[in-house]
């Protein structure tokens, strides 16, 4: 008797994975404690905000999220992904914010054929010769902003600058892409300089750019650091001579609502703003601000379109996400309406899509926070595509 | 290389010092009295400039934040004190490490459940948001003037308190020779209670104090806590004097090494290796130095125990 419940329970296991899926579960792996805890908490709760806007289902299967902590630390991100995929059997991953983590985590993911859908994280390998079928990038490849940045300066007619970036896979990236279009013979940069990840005092650096007496500088410094960095910077008076520019990330409403005031003024490039015109986007601004009462930043508008690029692929696949090659074709066409209005993937799965300025001023509430300008980049894609041997 | 850069970098490692001093005076005295590793020490750091972001944007001034955040945080410390930490004296150091590094977690989650994940706005008063000439040429961040004012002024009233008053002869005495100390009567206990509520205190005013420089936000007590130990191994521990020519030290050669080693490297190197290896090296500096320091003399500098 015994033995024939068992082999029933045991054919029982044995037939689900032929059945479609009752339920769709989803690994949520982000930094939730640590200096970097305000980036994933807002991918989590863009995600979550996607997610309520799709019933709690993906493509009308009900979802289970397994939602885990990395601490920032690639090392108890690897070890979170296995139990993750092993022990939860995660159907779909998403949200490391950072590169340095996500590079440790993917080959894991990866070997297990799981999709995963960057919600921030967009290191150049992934990009180029180590791009994989199963990892997909719905924010930008890390160079991207970078790249839209130096582009402006250049355009602006800056002809000295000095640039300042954390001494990791993302900052070396950053600074290759600002440097890949802020060139030519009205382009100087006068000094470069590599900080540690995670530095909060720059006064050694400020000195060492007042010194170099540049006419703009560059930042790449995400989360605390570009709040401490601006502080610094403003309160150091070099903001009278020296015009800043940054990625959208260390200027957005995170960093502004931490800074206040002295951000006025400074430049900025994104993919995405929150007073961008489109119906996705006013729907996404107006929800996220009733949820949680406060302005999405960039990395909340990834982490919902990260869910609704899910919700889009589970239901081209009508639930059956056990169909990896048929899930894989879905998530590629990435039939979902973003926020950021034009949006897909290139051949290694990163965004093509447009960039645009913006500068930090005061609304019309009297409300410190960004305005777009122009676009900068129309349907750009990265550098590194043509590298890799996906089709 | 010009002056005003090198007299630019000597003001910051002095502020950087001073600073850190603030956070390494109180975990010397408590790492030198009882005997007893408090890794939660940056934990109240971070407590005292959340006080004082909180007191600021309630509507108080600066001088009342900052006045807040200590008074604040030094109750918070003697109640943890008084609660918890007294039960670890009489246990080896592995166990003080492990409990108060539970503290670590429990302090940041209540201050995320408190004030939420995204950091907080603490802005330098206006008054002082802007940069000074020192010298024709030199400019130099007021709101930084005062931090330096600020910590001399401390360490010299601790210097004074110290060496001048009845307490700080019971101070000196615990931390020298404890049995001793009890065996002529000085209640160490409640010395105890109140140099823990001094250093939480002293904690408080830093993070209050850089709170406006830096970002307020969880955490932010961990990477700093590392260089106040740092500081009080290369002082020798229990001392003051230790602690302050520690922190000057280390706030010194942190500094210098971020900016004078990748300009030497670029003299001898080409500009991409200096890029990779000028950082890394500059990061590992303050630890060579404590490796030679403890090379020499492995007591510290200014040791208060000599037993």
């Amino acid at each position: 008797m015994r033995k024939t419940i068992l082999c029933a329970a045991l054919a029982l296991l044995a037939a689900t994975p032929l059945m479609a899926a009752d339920k769709v579960k989803v690994g949520l792996l982000t930094t939730l404690s640590g200096a970097g805890a305000g980036l994933g908490v807002d991918i989590r709760d863009g995600f979550l905000l996607g997610l309520k806007h799709s019933g709690g289902k993906l493509g009308g299967v009900p979802i289970e999220l397994v939602t885990a902590d990395d601490q920032q630390n690639p090392e108890v991100a690897k070890q979170t992904a296995e139990r993750l995929l092993k022990r939860d059997k995660v159907d779909l991953m998403t949200g490391i914010v950072f590169s340095n983590v996500m590079l440790a985590v993917g080959p894991t993911v990866f070997d297990a054929k799981v999709p995963y859908i960057s919600a921030n994280a967009g290191p150049s390998q992934y990009a180029g010769e180590q791009c994989n079928p199963y990892f997909f990038n719905v924010a930008w490849q890390n160079d991207n902003l970078h790249e839209a940045v130096g582009k402006t300066v250049l355009e602006k007619g800056f002809k000295k600058l000095v640039v300042l970036a954390p001494n990791y896979p993302a900052g070396k990236d950053a600074i290759t892409g600002f440097k890949r279009f802020y060139k030519g013979p009205n382009a100087v940069i006068a000094d470069e300089i590599y900080t540690k990840l995670g530095q909060l005092d720059y006064a050694a650096e400020l000195a060492q750019a007042r010194a170099a007496k540049p006419d703009a500088m560059y930042i790449f410094l995400p989360g605390g650091m570009g709040i401490s960095f601006i502080k610094q910077f403003v309160g150091a008076g070099l903001s009278k001579d020296i015009t800043l520019f940054g990625p959208g990330f260390s200027a957005d409403e995170d960093v502004i609502r931490a800074v206040g005031d002295p951000m006025l003024g400074m430049f900025n490039s994104s993919h995405w703003a929150h007073d961008m015109d489109n119906t996705a986007n006013r729907k996404f601004v107006a929800d996220f601000k009733a949820e949680y009462g406060r302005l999405p930043s960039l990395y909340a508008s990834q982490g919902y379109d990260a869910a609704r690029l899910m919700d889009g692929a589970v239901k081209d696949v009508k639930g059956k996400v056990e169909d990896k090659a048929a899930l894989l074709k879905a998530l590629k066409a990435a039939r979902f309406d973003s926020v950021r209005g034009d949006f897909r993937f290139n051949n290694n799965q990163y965004p093509i899509q447009d960039y645009y300025l913006r500068v930090i001023t005061k609304n019309t509430a009297n409300q410190v926070t960004n305005r777009t300008l122009y676009k900068i980049f129309s349907q750009h894609a990265d550098a590194y595509a043509a590298s890799c041997k996906m089709k | 290389m010009d002056w005003i850069l090198v007299t630019e970098q000597l003001l910051n490692g002095l502020q950087f010092g001073l600073m850190l001093f603030l956070l390494a005076a109180g975990l010397t005295l408590v790492f030198g009295i009882m005997d007893m590793i408090n890794l939660a020490h940056g934990s109240l750091y971070m407590v005292g400039a959340y006080l004082a972001a909180a007191v600021l944007a309630a509507g108080g001034g600066f001088v009342a934040a900052v006045v807040a955040a200590m008074l604040g945080t030094a109750l918070l410390g003697m109640l943890l004190e008084w609660s918890l930490l007294r039960r670890l004296y009489q246990r080896d150091h592995l166990s003080q490490v492990l409990a108060t590094f539970a503290l670590i977690l429990i302090l940041n989650e209540g201050v995320r459940m408190v004030w939420g994940e995204q950091p907080l706005m603490l802005n330098t008063p206006a008054a002082l948001s802007g940069p000074v000439e020192l010298l024709p040429g030199l400019l130099y961040p007021s709101y930084r003037l005062l931090i330096i004012g600020v910590g001399l002024a401390v360490a010299l009233g601790l210097w004074l308190g110290v060496t001048r008053t009845r307490i700080g002869m019971w101070v000196r005495a615990g931390a020298s020779n404890r049995p001793m100390a009890m065996a002529l009567g000085v209640d160490t206990r409640r010395l105890f209670t109140l140099v823990f509520g001094l250093g939480a205190a002293l904690c408080a005013l830093a993070g209050s104090l850089l709170g406006p420089l830096l970002a307020v936000q969880v955490g932010m007590g961990e990477s700093i806590l590392i260089l106040a130990f740092v500081v009080i191994v290369i002082g020798g521990i229990g001392s003051i004097r230790g602690a302050l020519v520690g922190s000057l030290l280390v706030g010194l050669v942190d500094t210098a090494s971020r900016t004078l080693l990748p300009m030497l490297l670029r003299q001898l190197a080409t500009p991409e290796v200096a890029s990779n290896v000028g950082p890394a090296l500059a990061s590992m500096l303050i630890y060579l130095l404590m490796a030679a320091v403890l090379f020499w003399k492995p007591q510290g500098l200014f040791p208060a125990r000599s037993g």
